[in-house]
Order: structure tokens, then C-alpha cells, then sequence
């Protein structure tokens, strides 16, 4: 539940997701679901020229399970209030 | 809403589909469920070479199970009429590595 919290909360930020099979696209985080399914708008792939797969693609659902990472905006991280939310987590609140 | 992303926008859309195989399949989404399984109509797969342009076999209806995807995209048909696919060359999509 964290972690679909924490996404709730990045929202309309720009993030790039970087998925298992090592493509990546960039977008405005537009939502995302207990699942940690992840709906991107005005995507474009970090390498076009590599990857001409996706250029008439302009918003799209990236299932949770095939995520590596997701690379977030450094100021769109409050480091306290994680902290704070962890701590919880791990005690088990 | 921040705390849904159902397909429900893309149904009776075209849509670009990533498979973990690293196929792309374009079809109309027709149906869709809580494990991502879907079905496409009209559906065809799109492959991508280095040395030819770019392939598409007619599939017609396709139901694609949900343990299989990786990207659902909304294809805007616009941009996609300004590609000139018989003179596109890419390397082939990875498939996904855990």
C-alpha cells in the first residue's frame, strides 16, 4: 500500500519508466492502480532512434509487472515523509 | 482518477500492444479484465527488422492473456498514417528479463 500511496502522490510529474525488457519512456505520471499499473501521457521513448516501436503511441498503460524502475524528478520526493511511512510499514501499523 | 488506470478509455480504440515475447500487436481493444487479459480485433503484429521494413500479419481476433503483457498504448492513428513502415528499420523488441 506504500508504494501505491506514493505514487498517488507524484501524480502529474514527469517520470521515466524503465522496463524489464530495457525500453524506456518517459511521461506525465496520469495514474496508477493497486498494482502499481502505471498510465503515462504525452510518452515518448528515451531512445526514439532505437526504438521507432512506440512513435504513434502518445499515452499508454504499462502493466506493474514488467517495471524495473522508475526514474522520478529529484524535488518530487519528500525523503521525511517516506521515512516516516516506512517506519510504520516495518512496525507492522 | 489517480488511483484507477482500467483500460476503459482505450476500449473501441486502436491500440499498440507490447508482448514480454517483445511481439507488437495493433488491434482494436475490444474487452479487457483485472489481469490485463485482452481482446483484440482486427488485429495484426508489426515486425520490426534491420534488414526489411517493417512486416504486419493479419491475426484478426486475438484474445491475449495478461500474463503477457507489458505496454498497452493508445495509437494515434494520425501520427501513425505519417509513418512510412516499408522504409523503417529497428532491431526487434528484447523480450522481458526478470
Amino acid at each position: 500500500m506504500l508504494f501505491f500511496s506514493y505514487f498517488k502522490e507524484l501524480v502529474g510529474k514527469e517520470v521515466t519508466v524503465e522496463l524489464k525488457n530495457d525500453l524506456a519512456i518517459t511521461g506525465t505520471l496520469h495514474s496508477v492502480d493497486q498494482y502499481l499499473n502505471i498510465k503515462l501521457e504525452n510518452t515518448r521513448v528515451v531512445d526514439e532512434a532505437k526504438y521507432p516501436h512506440m512513435l504513434s503511441v502518445k499515452n499508454c498503460f504499462i502493466r506493474g509487472s514488467v517495471v524495473r524502475y522508475v526514474q522520478l524528478p529529484p524535488d518530487g520526493v519528500d525523503v521525511e515523509i517516506l521515512h516516516d511511512a516506512t517506519r510504520r510499514e516495518a512496525r507492522g501499523t | 482518477m489517480a488511483s484507477d488506470t482500467g483500460l476503459e478509455l482505450l476500449i473501441e480504440q486502436t491500440t499498440s500492444v507490447i508482448t514480454n515475447d517483445g511481439r507488437n500487436i495493433v488491434g482494436v481493444l475490444k474487452g479487457f479484465d483485472q489481469a490485463t487479459n485482452l481482446i483484440l480485433d482486427e488485429s495484426h503484429e508489426r515486425v520490426y527488422s534491420t534488414k526489411a521494413g517493417v512486416e504486419q500479419l493479419v491475426l484478426g481476433l486475438y484474445i491475449i492473456r495478461g500474463d503477457n503483457i507489458s505496454v498497452v498504448g493508445e495509437l494515434d492513428e494520425e501520427l501513425d498514417s505519417n509513418l512510412n513502415l516499408s522504409s523503417l528499420r529497428a532491431h526487434p523488441l528484447k523480450p522481458v528479463g526478470h
